[in-house]
C-alpha cells in the first residue's frame, strides 16, 4: 500500500507550477492515496489552490509563523514528522526542493532519490546522471520511506478540477533559530516563468552585453516567450541568474525554444532536451546546437533578430 | 575562525562526452580525464580567499574514494590548501554514506565551517551538504553565489529559481557553492612541487565505523533518447515558413 506526501512549493499567495507536476509523477505511482502538504505562515490561499488539483486526496495546512520563508532548516523537521504516515514523500526538483529534501530523507535517516523522470513501479524509477549523457533505472528499497525530487520538465501539470479536503494541522517538532531569511531579490517580471512557459527565447555569450541582450527580451515579447540565457551570457552579467538553462540552471521543456547564439555545450542541452521544437541561430555552422536543432539557421543574429521580428509582424 | 574544511570529489572531467557501455553495466570512465568537482574547486577556491583575507587559519580539503583521489587532493593543495584528508574506500558511496563520513571528520576536526559543491557533475545528485547540515544538527545554506563572514555568522546569498535569496545563518554550518560564488585560481608549477610536501592523511573508511551499503540499485545504464537531426533553412523566411508549418507562430 503506498501512500504519497508531496511537499507544496509556493510564494504565500501561489502555488508554484512544479507542485502540479510533481503530483503527476505521483499520480503515475498508482498510490492509494496522494496527500499534499503546505507548509506557510497562512496558507489558506495556497491550501485551496492544491486542494483543486484533480488526484489529490487532502491537503494539510501547516500554518506558522516560523514557515513564512522556506528555510529548508525550518521546514525539514516539520517534514519529517509528517512523513512517518507515509511510504513516499515527494518535493519538485527546483532550488527549493533540492534544498530541503535532502535534509529530510537525512533526518529519517534514509538516502533520496534525486530527479525522478519515469515512474515503471512504486519502487523502480528512472533518472539522468552525467548531465544526462546516461538514464539509470534505479531500484528503491521498500522497506523504508522513500524521499525523492521529481524532474519537474519531464511531467505536465496536473490537471485543475478536484475538491479535496483541506486540513488544519499543527506539527510538534523542534525547530531551529540558527537560520534567518534576510531577503528575496527577484527579477519579478511581467514575463511568462521560465519553467511553465510554452515559448522559450533564448541567449548566449555572442550578445556580447547586457544592452545587446534587450535583443533576446525584444523578440521574446513579440511572440509572448520567457527569457532564458546560457551560463556564459549569465557568468558576463547580461542576465540575472535566475535565467541559466541547463545541467546546473532550470530544466526546461517548452512547446518552442530558440536558441541564438549559443553553441550548445552539453551542460547547456541537458536543459531542454524535452522542448517540442528547437530552433538554432548561430554564424557558425559547425556548433553543436545544430546537432540537437528541429530547425536550424546559419547567419548573424545582429541581422537575423531584427529581421525575424519584422517578418512576424 | 580556526578552520574551513572544503570536501572534493574526484570526478569525470566537465569536458569528457561520457559514454554508457554498450552492455549497459555502467559509463566508460576507464582512461578518461578525471577532475576535481567544478563546484568543488569553487568551494576550495572561497576558502582560500577566506583565509587569504585573514578570516580563517587553516584549510583542509577531504575527498572519500579510491586512492587515485590523491591526484584531486594534491591539486587541492597546489591551489593552497593547507593539508589534506583521504578516506579511503573501493567502494561508491551514496550521498548519505558520504555525509556520515564527513560528519565523522568534522568531530575530529570541528572546523567552523564546511564547504561542499552544489552537486557532483557526475551523479547529479545535489544532496550531499544538505544531509551533512541536518546530521550534524547546524545550517546549511546551499547554492551559494556570495558569502560574508561577520562574529559567528554568515549572510550569504543564494541561487534560487525565483532569483537571490539572502539568509543569515550562526556558525558552524554547511555552505554549498554555485557557480558565481567566485573564480578559482590556476594551478601554478611551483605551486605543485611545494603541494608535495603538504600533508595529505589516508583514513582508512573502516576506521571511521559507517558502513556504505548501497540502498538504491542501479539496474540499467542506458544512453539518452536522442533527438533527430531537423533541417536548416536558408534565410529568415524560410525560418518564418518552418515555424508556421508546423503551427508554432
Ligand atoms: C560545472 C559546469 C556547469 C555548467 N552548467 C551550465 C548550465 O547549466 N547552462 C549552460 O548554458 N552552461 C553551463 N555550463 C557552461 C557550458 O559548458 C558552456 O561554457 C556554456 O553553455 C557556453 O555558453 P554560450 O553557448 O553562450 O557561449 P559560447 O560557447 O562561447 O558560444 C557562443 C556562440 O555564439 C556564436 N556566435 C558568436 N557571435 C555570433 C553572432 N553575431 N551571431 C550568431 N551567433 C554568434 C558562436 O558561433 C558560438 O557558437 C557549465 C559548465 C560547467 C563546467
Ligand atoms: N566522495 C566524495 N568525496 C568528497 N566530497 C564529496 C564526495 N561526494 C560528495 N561530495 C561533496 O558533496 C558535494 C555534492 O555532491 P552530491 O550530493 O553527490 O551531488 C560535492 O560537490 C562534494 O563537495
Amino acid at each position: 500500500m503506498s501512500k504519497i506526501l508531496i511537499i507544496a512549493e509556493h510564494d504565500g499567495t501561489s502555488l508554484n507550477p512544479a507542485t502540479a507536476k510533481t503530483l503527476s509523477c505521483a499520480l503515475d505511482f498508482k498510490a492509494d492515496s496522494v496527500d499534499i502538504a503546505v507548509f506557510a505562515a497562512s496558507g489558506e490561499a495556497v491550501a485551496k489552490q492544491a486542494a483543486a488539483l484533480t488526484g489529490v486526496n487532502r491537503v494539510l495546512q501547516i500554518d506558522n509563523a516560523a514557515n513564512e520563508h522556506p528555510l529548508a532548516a525550518v521546514l525539514a523537521p516539520q517534514v519529517a514528522r509528517l512523513a512517518a504516515d507515509y511510504t513516499h514523500v515527494l518535493g519538485p526538483s527546483t532550488t527549493f526542493g533540492k534544498d530541503l529534501m535532502p535534509r529530510v530523507a537525512a533526518l529519517l535517516g534514509v538516502g533520496q532519490l534525486s530527479d525522478i523522470m519515469e515512474v515503471r513501479g512504486s519502487h523502480e524509477f528512472r533518472r539522468p546522471i552525467y548531465a544526462g549523457n546516461a538514464v539509470i533505472t534505479v531500484e528503491a528499497p521498500s522497506d523504508r520511506t522513500l524521499v525523492a525530487t521529481v524532474r519537474v520538465a519531464s511531467y505536465q501539470a496536473a490537471a485543475e478540477g478536484g475538491s479535496a479536503k483541506v486540513e488544519a494541522l499543527s506539527v510538534d517538532a523542534q525547530l531551529p533559530d540558527h537560520t534567518r531569511f534576510g531577503e528575496l531579490r527577484g527579477g519579478s517580471s511581467d514575463r511568462p516563468d521560465l519553467q511553465s512557459a510554452a515559448r522559450v527565447v533564448s541567449g548566449g555569450r555572442a550578445l556580447g552585453s547586457a544592452e545587446k541582450f534587450e535583443l533576446i527580451f525584444g523578440l521574446a515579447d513579440k511572440i509572448g516567450a520567457a527569457v532564458g540565457a546560457s551560463r556564459a551570457a549569465v557568468d558576463a552579467g547580461y542576465v540575472p541568474n535566475e535565467l541559466q538553462v541547463g545541467q546546473t540552471g532550470k530544466i526546461i521543456a517548452p512547446e518552442l525554444y530558440i536558441a541564438i547564439g549559443i553553441s550548445g555545450a552539453i551542460q547547456h542541452l541537458t536543459g531542454i532536451k524535452d522542448a517540442g521544437t528547437i530552433v538554432a541561430i548561430n554564424k557558425d555552422g559547425e556548433a553543436p546546437i545544430f546537432e540537437v536543432a528541429d530547425i536550424g539557421l546559419v547567419g548573424d543574429l545582429f541581422q537575423i533578430i531584427p529581421e525575424l521580428e519584422a517578418a512576424l509582424g | 575562525m580556526q578552520k574551513i574544511m572544503v570536501a572534493v570529489k574526484r570526478v569525470v572531467d566537465y569536458n569528457v562526452r561520457v559514454r554508457v557501455k554498450p552492455d549497459g553495466s555502467g559509463v566508460v570512465t576507464d582512461g578518461v580525464k578525471m577532475s576535481i568537482n567544478p563546484f568543488d574547486e569553487i568551494a576550495l577556491e572561497e576558502a582560500l580567499r577566506i583565509r587569504e583575507r585573514g578570516e580563517a587559519e587553516e584549510v583542509i580539503v577531504v575527498s572519500i574514494g579510491a586512492s587515485d583521489c590523491q591526484q584531486q587532493l594534491r591539486t587541492g593543495l597546489a591551489m593552497g590548501a593547507d593539508r589534506a584528508i583521504l578516506v579511503e574506500t573501493g567502494d561508491r558511496l551514496e550521498p548519505l554514506a558520504a555525509a556520515q563520513v564527513l560528519l565523522k571528520l568534522i568531530e575530529r576536526e570541528s572546523p567552523e565551517l564546511v564547504i561542499l559543491g552544489k552537486q557532483a557533475i557526475d551523479d547529479d545528485n545535489s544532496q550531499t551538504g544538505q544531509m551533512l547540515a541536518a546530521l550534524w544538527d547546524r545550517p546549511q545554506a546551499t547554492f551559494a553565489s556570495k558569502l560574508e563572514l561577520t562574529d559567528g555568522k554568515a549572510t550569504v546569498t543564494r541561487e534560487v529559481d525565483a532569483g537571490l535569496e539572502v539568509i543569515e545563518v550562526d556558525l558552524p554550518a554547511v555552505v554549498t557553492t554555485d557557480l558565481r560564488l567566485n573564480e578559482p585560481r590556476y594551478v601554478k608549477l611551483p605551486d605543485i612541487m611545494k603541494a608535495k610536501k603538504k600533508p595529505l592523511d589516508t583514513v582508512p573508511l573502516a576506521d571511521l565505523g559507517v558502513g556504505t551499503d548501497a540502498q538504491f540499485k542501479i539496474t540499467n545504464y542506458a544512453p539518452p533518447e536522442q533527438r533527430q537531426k531537423g533541417i536548416m533553412v536558408e534565410d529568415v523566411a524560410g525560418l518564418v515558413k518552418a515555424l508556421k508549418d508546423k503551427g508554432l507562430v
